[in-house]
């Protein structure tokens, strides 16, 4: 009977199995297997065997390096700047009187719109002549002249953190308010009556209870945003002269258009390294619950 | 459980009433910019200085969107695509939530920390392999080379919100499917699903958005204008140039795309809210 139910479940997890398998697993393993085969115009794209050569050829890259660091960049003040505004912004939320129905719908705009489509919106947005971003801040009188944002490496890597930001900031927004509105209201009566002042309360009982929520989003967002591809592919192309190419740029270059399988493959694991580091560091900073039941 | 309630007072309004307002044009602002330079005539467009407010309302660039290019079939492809993985996510889903919900599985553990490790893999990492499986098969520019992976990379939330909603439907239904000799493939058919409307509502509108939005496989597998979805064929509007951009119809192009999703979240908020923050304050 046990045995039987044991494969009625297997049964009804198969199709799932197989399709994640196929999807997910199998690319995973055969980018593993490509990253030890040379397999670019110069083999004539037939996948000829080279070791560990591609990695050799990646230590000595340091183009490759300037993207993992330009990406980490992007993932800490993106991923930082989110988390304060969106903690900010819920915490706004929660403590107003009325609204937090259409604040919330208007928290979903941002997140539910194609990326793609939106980061042609931005291009327009930061236009040197006509963009809107100039406009508002001349009339401000925080500018003098234009500047033209995605045609200086500086000012187009802060476009880029912007758009991102505008983006995903919501969706922590959502994910924060949910959270408070889990924290019982007799932990602050309790700290009231204790003389604990706000700022006391905010740092020993709102933080504390939100970390398992936080955790989760900043993890989530970083390995997201550590994958950026859409929003600078459209924004920039990775450009002004490279100053904006992130991993996920770059490795997608050398497989669609120089046509280095190998090397692209053995970038792609270099990059899930990086991630997997950067995943163990969220989790030593975030991750560990204290005296929570995590 | 008692839970924060704000008190009324009117300096509590006026920072309600400005949070709200800031929070509205942060969210819309962007938005709101598109359409209105869809709505302008392109003199208005390239002129200085910068109307925030159209001097003289146009249609044009919507008609050009449908009557010159081919918009209506991107659109097309778009919801198809979405759709049919929509609906491929669902029906793959069901049972393995099923299974995870009710029949706990040993190794069902291991199988959860996989789909976990899929959400939270960014898509190039599963691109190339995909790619050239697509080429060897002959799918390329076929709506299936998306639908199938669009389908997989959502599974990790069809099945554990799914799942989850299944929890919350009683044991005593099954019990009483078991008595009625139901099979286990019987009770969520019959009785299971049939209650599990808002579950499946709330994820398919989920596996639905993203799908609409994916760009990096639909950009690489179908090359073919007439197989484009929607997202990449405004990307390609730009034409890899950055001057001299046609910008009423990229804004028009743009309103376009995200109306299906504005009427998505206007209607179906409350279920997106749900849904999204359940995955991660549940556990």
């Amino acid at each position: 009977m046990n045995r039987n139910l044991a494969w009625t479940a297997w049964a009804l997890l198969a199709p799932a199995l197989i399709l994640v398998l196929g999807v997910a697993v199998y690319p995973v393993v055969r980018t593993l297997v490509l990253s030890f085969f040379t397999q670019n115009l110069s083999t004539n794209l037939e996948p000829v065997f080279s070791g560990l050569y591609n990695y050799q050829r990646l230590l000595a890259d340091g183009h490759f390096w300037e993207t993992v660091i330009r990406t980490l960049i992007f993932t800490g003040f993106a991923v930082g700047s989110e988390l304060v505004l969106g903690l900010a912004a819920a915490l706004a939320v929660h403590h107003s009187p009325f609204g937090r129905g259409l604040a919330r719908t208007a928290a979903l705009v941002p997140w539910v719109l194609p990326t793609a489509a939106l980061g042609l919106g931005w291009i327009w947005i930061f236009n040197d002549q006509f963009g809107v971003v100039n406009d508002l801040l001349i009339h401000a009188g925080m500018l003098s002249k234009p500047i033209a944002w995605l045609g200086r490496p500086d000012t187009a890597f802060t476009a880029l953190v912007l758009a991102d930001v505008w983006k995903t900031t919501p969706f922590i927004t959502l994910l924060l308010l949910a959270g408070l509105q889990t924290i019982p209201v007799q932990l602050y009566e309790a700290a009231s009556i204790d003389g604990a002042s706000r700022w006391q309360r905010f740092v020993q009982i709102t933080l504390p209870m939100l970390q398992p929520t936080i955790f989760v989003a900043v993890l989530f967002r970083a390995l997201q945003s550590f994958g950026i591809f859409d929003l600078v592919y459209v924004m920039t192309g990775g450009g002004p002269g490279g100053a904006t190419e992130t991993v996920a740029i770059y490795t997608y270059r050398n497989f669609m258009r120089y046509l280095d399988f190998g090397y692209g493959a053995a970038l792609l694991v270099a990059g899930a390294g990086v991630l997997s580091v950067l995943t163990g560091g969220i989790w030593l900073v975030l991750g560990r619950s204290n005296g929570g039941d995590r | 459980m008692k839970t924060y309630l704000p008190g009324f007072s009117w300096k509590r309004r006026g920072v309600g009433a400005i949070v709200l307002g800031v929070l509205l044009l942060w969210c819309l602002g962007p938005l709101w910019w598109q359409f209105v330079t869809s709505v302008k005539t392109n003199a208005e467009i390239t002129g200085l200085p910068v109307t925030y407010w159209p001097r003289q309302w146009t249609i044009e660039h919507y008609v050009e969107l449908f009557a010159r290019r081919p918009f209506a079939r991107f659109l097309w492809n778009s919801f198809f695509i979405s759709a049919c993985a929509t609906a491929l996510c669902l029906a793959v889903s069901a049972p393995a939530a099923y299974a995870f919900a009710r029949l706990k599985p040993r190794g069902g553990p291991v199988v959860v920390a996989l789909l976990v490790g899929v959400a939270f893999f960014p898509t190039i990492a599963f691109f190339f392999p995909l790619y050239e499986v697509v080429r060897s098969v002959g799918l390329t520019n076929h709506p299936l080379s998306l639908i199938i992976p669009y389908a997989a990379f959502n599974l990790p939330i069809g099945i554990l919100f799914l799942a989850a909603f299944f929890r919350t439907i009683p044991r005593e239904i099954d019990e009483a499917g078991v008595i009625d000799g139901l099979s286990h493939v019987g009770i969520l058919w019959r009785l299971i699903l049939p209650l599990s409307g808002p579950g499946l509502a709330t994820t398919g509108i989920l596996v639905f958005i993203a799908s609409w939005n994916e760009f990096l496989l639909a950009l690489t597998f179908l090359p073919r204008m007439e197989a484009q979805t929607v997202t990449v064929a405004i990307a390609s509007l730009s034409g890899g140039s950055l001057f001299e951009l046609p910008w009423g119809l990229i804004g028009a192009a743009i309103i376009i795309s995200v109306a299906p999703l504005l009427v998505l979240v206007a209607f179906l908020q409350r279920r997106i809210v749900d849904g999204l923050t359940a995955g991660t304050t549940a556990n």
